[in-house]
Order: structure tokens, then sequence, then C-alpha cells
């Protein structure tokens, strides 16, 4: 058995897998029985002054008969009293004081205020706080949320408002609707933050109904931009921890938040760098109890691997992601397709997808099913490997051409 | 007789229609597969894969347009087609999964159509547009996927049918719980909405000269079809309750059910499609004992596997290695007397009576089912050249000896089981022959 066991920033938890801010972790019931159930930690739902919410909120992007391969929400922080929230918070922390209990934050720009917070978080118990600088709608019209996350210098003051006068460890939750992520982290870190999180949700118009024209989610006659996630950010989220993860200005924990789904979504973040996970859409779709499946997966991972702790995995890849300029050119290093043939059941796709999207080095051979591929002229973009539908059937080569080079290195060598 | 509400329950359709769902996730199995091997396994090339995308993506009406294009009468074909050797044979996921239901997707396509669809399909204009005249006689499957292609490429198409509806078998020689006679209606309509005139319960030869047809029009297609069942030539096939099969479906599908009491024996002679078809109309008619009779074994049956499987499900009992040898009664069937059969040693397909022993296997209907009559006297009247029963035909145009007279369809006798498919494509591909040959002296105008 690995040791699922987490330090996060001083914030200890049973496991990694942390609930992330929403509706998920909106009240005392909810949280408790996510703990009963397993999960190590949980970002309470936004505290702030509590707003007016609208009906309806949701919406998702199906895909391939599958549901929810995105989702996107307009609903805003809690719409409860702070004073109903922390006395939650109080007793959660009381009957589970293992587990993390973070308190998502949001609040206007005025040191007092965020003073005064501070305190009274720290009174429930609470294992740290959350700054919400990520929520895209609704707050960050009022001054809140992204709007401050979007703007270096107000994630740095902001933060310092937060620290200034208390010990709770500050975690930065960070918004990808930004061109650089890296500029907001580094400010957070300057103001004083113990640990940032992210990514939170993206700017998004989930689509709008054909027949009707209107928008999803609507609310009445009218939509309006939402925060985008599940599987579907995966990708992004694994960019921008990876980005932070890499920058020597951001040296503090991270934690890795966007479509996580399955265990080995979490290991994919924890080995970019990511010293806990959490997540929202997953556990929205089906319930607390696919906890069971992370834990139990990830523990086995380990086990295969081989690795005592979740530490051991922490930031493991995070060198194998970098800037392009270090990677090897075509001429230094290669790969080219080879269709097995035995394999093949005759779909064409990589045949059509090379010659359409490619670059036209898959020949079909006349009285064979299988095409096959002009391996000179194969660039090794995976094309084909990606839309055949049979795994293993399209292998993509390994072809080391002896001299390493990258661009950074021709561009020295050449006299740059 | 007058259907009771149970005989009309037991000729619904057999096999249900996929649910939204079910067709929506079964449409998501295709892999769109490029120069997909199902066209190749499709006899009129429907575009299956792009059909298949049209539902995915929720529009049914454009994907029974792409099934139409190729094949006028796809709504038959998606339910008697044996697709598991055609199009689903061929499709790549059995070799990593299983086929997908392509007959059954195009099933819903064409069911979307039937209901929603009204007046001609919008079918892609062909380019090519010439002027002539052609005579269809016979407005089964062949005749009526001649006439479509005809029509569209501007034709003016005269369809002679003999009976009183368009559709040949599909209308009179299929059992309606595997196709409701609606189905084959319903493409006979879709023949008048593209255009063509329709001579019904026409008979040519008797109510209109062929030479008259070879005169006044530009070509002549002949899809007439097969005869009726033969006599199986022994005594007593002239007894009250002896049926010929294709007359006892079609009783079924017209406004009279055959009337047969649940204790009636049924004593069905062949194992081809058309001796389940009867066996298991009969089964649903109400008798409770129905049995094939056929001279050889399991393994030679003729009848598809899910058809034989369709039957024993039914409760149809077959006697395998048997052969009538008299038919036994006064006025009316009472018995049929059968003689046990086997192999001829070698490779011939051959049978001989066995020296044990014949029996009385006790019966009130007989219904013969063992083939369609062929016969020469249409050819020999037209003076066309042919061997034996079958016209001889150019494998490509489906011309006759007889400069524009076409044939197509059953009439020439195939071999193997003939099927609706086949048909479908050999009047498509007649169609085409004459169009190419109007062309040399028609206005051709290129699509807009």
């Amino acid at each position: 058995m690995a040791d699922l066991s987490v330090n996060f920033a001083g914030i200890s938890s049973p496991n990694p897998f942390w609930l992330a801010s929403g509706p998920l972790t909106n009240t005392g019931y909810q949280v408790m029985k996510a703990f009963d159930m397993g999960w190590g930690g949980a970002v309470w739902k936004t505290v702030g002054e509590p707003v007016i919410n609208v009906s309806s909120r949701l919406a998702a992007i199906d895909y391939g008969g599958r549901r929810m391969m995105g989702l996107n929400n307009i609903e805003l922080i809690s719409d409860r009293p702070i004073d109903d929230n922390l006395r939650e918070i109080a007793e959660v922390k009381r009957r589970f004081p293992h587990h993390a209990v973070i308190v998502s934050l949001m609040l206007a720009s005025d040191p007092t205020l965020w003073s005064d917070m501070m305190r009274r978080v720290e009174d429930t118990g609470a294992d740290g706080v959350e700054l919400n600088f990520g929520c895209p709608h609704g707050m960050s019209e009022r001054g809140m949320g992204s709007v401050v996350g979007q703007v270096p210098e107000y994630s740095q003051q902001i933060t310092a408002y937060a620290k200034s006068g208390s010990s709770l460890p500050v975690i930065v939750k960070l918004t990808p609707n930004v061109t650089d992520v890296r500029m907001p982290a580094r400010a957070a870190v300057a103001g004083g933050a113990d640990a940032l999180s992210l990514i939170n949700t993206i700017n998004s118009v989930m689509g709008l109904d054909v027949e009707t024209w209107l928008p999803d989610p609507h609310v009445a006659d009218r939509g309006s931009h939402g925060g985008y996630c599940g599987p579907a950010v995966k990708p992004i989220g694994l960019y921008m921890v990876s980005a932070l993860a890499n920058d020597r200005r951001v040296p503090v924990p991270l934690c890795g938040i966007g479509g996580i789904e399955t265990w080995r979504d979490a290991v994919e973040y924890l080995l970019l760098g990511a010293g806990a996970v959490q997540v929202c859409t997953a556990a929205m779709h089906y319930g607390f109890r696919i906890i069971d499946d992370l834990t139990e997966g990830l523990n086995d991972y380990l086990d295969r691997k081989g690795l005592a702790s979740v530490q051991d995995l922490v930031g493991k890849a995070k060198h194998r992601v970098g800037d392009w300029n270090d990677l090897r050119l075509s001429y230094s290093y290669k790969t080219v397709a080879e269709i097995h043939a035995d394999q093949c059941i005759g779909c064409n796709l990589c045949f059509v997808a090379c010659d359409d999207g490619g670059h036209q080095c898959i020949d079909r051979l006349p009285g064979q099913r299988a095409p096959v591929v002009r391996k000179d002229d194969c660039v090794g973009c995976n094309l084909c490997s990606l839309v055949c539908p049979v795994p293993g059937c399209i292998e993509m080569q390994d072809i080391d051409l002896g001299l390493v080079e990258t661009w950074r290195q021709r561009q020295s060598r050449v006299g740059f | 007789m007058i259907p009771t509400d149970s005989t009309l329950r037991a000729f619904e359709e057999v096999v249900p229609p996929l649910t939204d769902r079910e067709v929506h996730e079964e449409a998501l199995r295709c892999y769109y597969c490029d120069d997909a091997p199902c066209i190749q396994g499709c006899p009129t090339g429907i575009d299956i894969p792009r059909f298949i995308r049209q539902i995915a993506q929720g529009d049914l009406a454009a994907a029974s347009r792409t099934i139409l294009d190729a094949n006028i009468v796809g709504a038959t074909c998606a339910r008697i087609c044996p697709t598991a050797t055609l199009c689903e044979g061929a499709c790549v996921r059995t070799r990593d999964s299983h086929p997908v239901a392509i007959g059954r997707l195009q099933r819903a396509a064409m069911d979307y159509a039937m209901q929603y669809v009204t007046g001609a399909p919008r079918l892609p204009r062909r380019q090519t547009q010439v002027t002539g005249k052609v005579a269809i006689v016979g407005g089964g499957p062949a005749g009526l996927a001649a006439a479509a292609e005809l029509l569209r490429h501007g034709c003016h198409v005269d369809i002679y049918e003999a009976q009183a509806a368009l559709g040949g078998l599909d209308t009179y020689g299929i059992v309606s719980f595997r196709e409701p006679l609606a189905v084959s209606l319903w493409e006979g309509e879709l023949i008048r909405s593209l255009g063509a005139t329709v001579y019904l319960n026409t008979h040519v030869g008797t109510d209109v000269a062929w030479q008259t047809l070879k005169d006044q029009y530009d070509a002549v297609v002949t899809a007439v079809g097969l005869g009726k069942v033969p006599m199986i030539g022994i005594a007593g096939e002239d007894l009250l309750g002896v049926w010929d099969a294709l007359d006892f479906i079609q009783q079924s599908k017209t406004d009279s059910y055959p009337q047969i009491a649940a204790s009636s024996r049924v004593v069905v002679i062949g194992a081809g499609n058309t001796a389940i078809d009867a066996a298991t109309c009969a089964k649903r008619l109400g008798a409770e004992n129905v049995r094939i009779l056929y001279r050889r074994g399991e393994q030679d049956m003729p009848a598809y596997d899910y058809e034989y499987s369709f039957a024993k499900q039914e409760g149809i009992v077959f006697e395998w290695w048997t052969q009538p040898v008299e038919i036994v009664g006064t006025t009316h069937v009472e018995a049929v007397r059968c003689q046990r059969t086997r192999p001829v040693e070698g490779p011939s397909k051959a049978v001989v009576m066995n020296d044990t022993p014949s029996w009385l296997m006790p019966a009130d209907i007989i219904i013969r089912a063992i083939g369609q009559t062929k016969s020469d006297a249409l050819w020999r009247l037209l003076d066309i050249q042919h061997q034996g029963a079958v016209p001889v035909v150019d494998p490509h145009t489906y011309e006759t000896s007889c400069h524009g007279l076409y044939a197509v369809g059953d009439c020439l006798a195939p071999s193997a089981e003939a099927t609706v498919v086949t048909a479908a494509a050999q009047g498509k591909q007649a169609a085409r022959a004459i169009i190419a040959r109007l062309e040399g002296h028609s206005i051709t105008k290129q699509e807009g």
C-alpha cells in the first residue's frame, strides 16, 4: 500500500483528492458526505457577500454519445449568508480534523474586509483559504473574480491583504483567461501566496439551440458567457500547471484543477508538478462515490510503479514539457508511421486523413486491405495513428538520426 | 376471412424499429470509413457511411435521400436484404467488434421518410438529362428502380403492371410481418411522384401488345419476374387445400386472410425463403401444427440463416430428407404420403428415394413452395436469344438480343437466391445503359 497522504503548503490531507470549490461544496452536508466517502479535502464554495443567483445555470457539451465532455456554469459564489457558511465549516472541521478544509474567498478590494474575514476563517479551524481570482462570470463584472486575476497588480495587492495579519496558508486560484498565466502567478507569489491552484473555468458560450436560437444555458430569453470546465479542459490545465512548475519565479506548490475524472488524469497533473488536485465536474456528474476509483487507482498505480508515496510523483515529468526551441529538429530525430497490416480492419481513415490533412504519404495498394506508409515521405505527424480506430495498429516508430540538434543549438551553430 | 385483432397483431412487423436512442448510439458506432467496404457490399452502392453520419447528426430526411438516391426501394431493402452477406458482412467492424446494424439504421431513415416526407423526395438531379420514352413491363423492384433512374434523367416512363398495385413480390410475395404492405405501396407512390405514368391491371401481351410497346417507345424494359409455383408432379395436387405459396402469401397481404383453423395441420413443401414465409404465415394465421418438408438436409436449405432461426422460433417443424410422393384425400387434402430420401454418393446435389416404406403424414393444408416457374414462352414470342428459360443479356447493359429491349430482375432466373437489391441494381444499370444510348440524340444540360 502506497502512502496517499499529502502535505500541501502546510495543509495535510489523507489523499491528494480535494473537491474543488463549486456547487458540490456549498454546504456542510455535502462536504461531510464527501469526507465520509473518502475525499481528502474540500475547497468550500466561495464565501462572500451572499449573492442572488439566476436560473438556469449549467450547460454541457456532449460528444460521441457521451454526456458532459465539457460543462459550463453561470452560477455565482455562495448565495448563503457568511455566518451560515462559517458555522458549517467549523462543524465540518470539528468532525473531520484530519481532512483538508479550505475556504474559498471573494471579497471587494478593501484591506479591512480581508483582515476581518481572515480572522473569522481562522476561528473556524479551517486549514487555509483559496482566493477566488478566477471566476469569469458575474462577479467579474462587479470588480471581483477574474478581473482581479487578469491584472497582476490587483492579484498581488489582494493576496497581500489576505496575508497580512493571518498565518493561514493562502492559495491563490488563477484564471486561465489570460495570455500568459505566469504573470498573475508571479504577482500572487510576490503578494505572499503560499500556493497556487489552477485552472479556474474558461470563458465560454456553450452553444445555441439551433431550433430556438437560444443560448445554453439561458435565463429566460438571454444567456451569458460562463465558466467552462470538465474533461475537455484538461489539456489547458495541464499546460498551465506545467508552465508554472517550470517557472523559477513561481517557487510555490501548485494544486492542479481542470478535467480530472480518473486517477490517470490526476497522475498526469501530479507528474507535471501539482502537489494535490481538485475535482469538480466529475463528482458533479457521477457523485462523490468516484473517490474510491481515484484512490484505489492511484494506489495500484504507485504500487505497480514501485513508488512509496504520492510525493514520489510530484513534478517528476515537468522537465519533459518545455520550450519548442529545445526539441530536436526533424533532421535530428523523427518518427514514422508503420501500419501493422495484420491488425488493419480496412477503414481507410488513415489514408484519407493523411491525403487530405496530412502529408500525402499513405498509399492504398490494389487488392490489399491495409494502406502502406511511404516512410521516406512521412513527417511523423501522428495524424494517422490518431484517427486509426484500432489501438496499436498504427505504430509511430522512433528514428534517431544520430546528430542531436535543437533549434536553439542550430541557431548558435549557425551564429545567430 | 375477416381478420381478428389477434391476427392483425400477428401480422405486425416482427422486427421492431430501433428506438431513437438506439438509432443514435448505433449510428455513432460507424467509423465513417473512406471508400467504405460496405458500399462495395451493397449491389446498389448506397453511400452507407454518409447516410449513417446524417443520422448521427440528426438529419434523417437527408439520410433517406442518400439511400433513395442509390436505391429507390431502400425501404424494402432495409427490411429484407440479407445484410449479413452484403453491407454488414463487409463492415470493418466485423473485425474489431460486430458490424454496424446498417439495415436497421436504413430502416430508421426510411421510416422517417415514410412518416414525414411528403411529395417527391428532393433527390439530387442527374446531370445528364435526356428526352425519350421508355416502357417498363412489371412494377416490381427491378422495374421501379429502372423507372426511378430514367425519370431522374428526364425520360418519360410508362409502367405496365398486371397486378392492382405496384411493388411486385415486395407487395405480393413477402409476408407483412416481415415487410408491411404500406412499405412497398409507399415505394410505388414514390415512383409516381417522380413522374411515372402507371397502368395497373394491365397485362402486356393480352391488354397491350408487345409489338405496340416496341413500336411506340425508345426502349422497353421487361421486369416481369417469374411465374407461379410449379406443380410438384404428384397425384392429388388438385385437391382442395393445396396452395401455391405465393397465392397464399398474396392473400394474406390483401384484404382476405386465408382461413386456417387452429386444428389445421399445415405441410409446406420446400425450404426456401418463400417456404419459410408461407409456413410462418400459416402459423400466425392460427395453425398449431406446421411442418416443412425438404428433400435435402439442413445444410442444403436455400433459406437464409435468419429465416431458418425465425421459423424455428415460431415453432415450425422441419422434416429433412423427406419427399412428398402423393397427396391423399377425396375432395380435400387429408394427408401427404412421404418417402425418405438420401444424397447420391459423389459431388452432385442429387437425391434418391430410399427403399424404406413410405408413410402418411396427416395434413389439412399443403403449400407448395418449390420455387417459381421459369418459361421461355415470352422470349420465344419476342424472338429473343435465350438459354433454356433465361434470356441472354449483355452483362453490363442488360440489353437482350433484341435492340432496345432490356431484361432485368427475377426473370433472368438467377441460379442463386434472387434478392430485391440485386433486381434494383439491375434495373438501375439497364436504365443507365438506356440513358447513355438516348444521350446520343438528346439535349445534354449541365446542372447549374
